[in-house]
């Protein structure tokens, strides 16, 4: 189960979070084909939003394929996000190159500032 | 009676306090509030945000005009000072609000809003102003209606009763499809919890309108000073030879600006300022 946590003063709309938050579990594999997404109803009385957004939220996720709504019984997980786990090839790669920079002598903002303008260059005009 | 998919409909609606010499509290009003929204009514003191909402309630006549709503006993409403009678205990209360709602009552919903926080023996005359806030949300929650009508439902509620009850009535609203109208000053509260907006002031409606539109119509700019038409200038302030403008839009902005999409309460702030001097 997935708990969503909104940040107002984000400047991302509210529904991107969910949905973010939502692919972010399940990259990380906190969320599995077949796991139940909580109902929009609890969503909105643990997060105080308006319930169309979570519902918008979870179009969205649909839309992509990565859950489906069974009528009656909520919205269930159907696929699984990048290349897996913890133990994925890729966040090894990425740990690696992140201990390097950290002793080449950068801090978290300059790593964090490349990662993104790398990330903008190769994903440029891809979704959310 | 209303409209199939419409809660709260006015039509030229009109308040005049004081007889023939008085003051209009409202004027000219007109909106239709589609069934299932959150909306915000917004505006400065004096706007007419309890005149209509009291309007909507059937507590008040209009002048001129009308307003549709649903009957009596589908709405619910909790006036700003939140009248409750003083010499009931907290179960008295509840009680009340069971049997006068034969049929309706939902006592699990009235008890979410108590919560633990209320001993249900205390008398309604030595709660706090939070505390008789939540008997009386609880009383509105319980009613099951159709159409809530808040008047400053939050303004005495510390941050964590403010989140966890505007919970509550979101929760409400996700599975019985409920009307909100809730009049507010708080409006990072707002912001997030309502999809619609009214905005009313000098006793006329400015903005009324699915929040994601109004927010998508307007653009924030800033950049060097220029001409802003063909665009709908909201507010604008220059700094040097820095200007920046909330616009209207009208088709798309060519310009040497940074644009970027307001938020909620960038878009009341500056329809607020720009109306403060405006005639009523």
């Amino acid at each position: 189960m997935v708990e969503y946590r909104i940040d107002r003063r984000s400047g991302v709309a509210t529904y991107l979070q969910i949905v973010q938050q939502t692919k972010q579990a399940l990259r990380m594999g906190l969320l599995e084909p077949g796991d139940k997404l909580p109902t929009a109803r609890e969503v909105v009385e643990a997060t105080a939003i308006n319930p169309n957004t979570v519902l918008k939220a979870y179009r969205e996720l649909e839309r992509e394929g990565l859950v489906e709504a069974r009528r009656g019984l909520g919205t269930f997980v159907r696929a699984t996000l990048g290349t897996g786990p913890a133990d994925s090839p890729f966040r090894g790669e990425l740990a690696d190159w992140a201990r390097r920079a950290r002793a080449a002598g950068l801090d978290r903002e300059d790593v964090a500032a490349l990662f993104t303008s790398v990330l903008k260059e190769h994903f440029e005009g891809d979704d959310a | 009676m209303t409209r199939d998919g419409i809660a709260l409909e006015a039509d030229l609606l009109g308040k005049k306090y004081g007889g023939r010499s008085g003051r209009w509290a409202l004027r000219e009003c007109e909106f239709a509030l589609p069934a299932g929204r959150v909306c915000a009514l917004v505006g400065p003191n004096g706007a007419g945000k309890s005149t209509l909402l009291a309007l909507a309630a059937g507590l008040v006549r209009p002048t001129e005009g009308a307003i549709r709503a649903p009957a009596r006993e589908q709405l619910a409403y909790v006036a700003q000072e939140k009248p409750l009678h003083p010499r009931l205990t907290v179960a008295d209360t509840l009680r009340m609000g069971r049997e006068l709602n034969p049929g309706r009552w939902n006592e699990d919903a009235a008890r979410r809003v108590i919560a633990d926080e209320l001993d249900p023996r205390a008398l309604v005359h030595h709660l706090s102003g939070g505390q008789r806030t939540r008997v009386a949300l609880a009383l509105a929650l319980g009613k099951r209606a159709e159409l809530l009508l808040l008047d400053e439902p939050m303004a005495d509620l510390d941050p964590l009763a403010r989140h966890q009850l505007m919970g509550l009535l979101m929760a409400d609203a996700a599975e019985h499809g409920t009307t909100v109208v809730m009049s507010s000053h708080i409006l990072t509260e707002l912001e997030g919890a309502c999809d619609h907006l009214l905005l009313l002031h000098g006793g006329r409606i400015r903005l009324d309108g699915p929040v994601d539109e109004l927010l998508s119509a307007h653009t924030l700019l800033r950049g060097p000073v220029g001409d802003l038409a063909p665009h709908t200038v909201v507010e604008s302030r220059t700094t040097g030879r820095q200007l920046t403008a909330l616009i209207r839009r009208q088709g798309p902005v060519e310009g040497p600006w940074e644009t970027t999409e307001p938020s909620l309460e960038d878009l009341l702030l500056a329809h607020l300022r720009t109306t403060e001097g405006a005639p009523a």
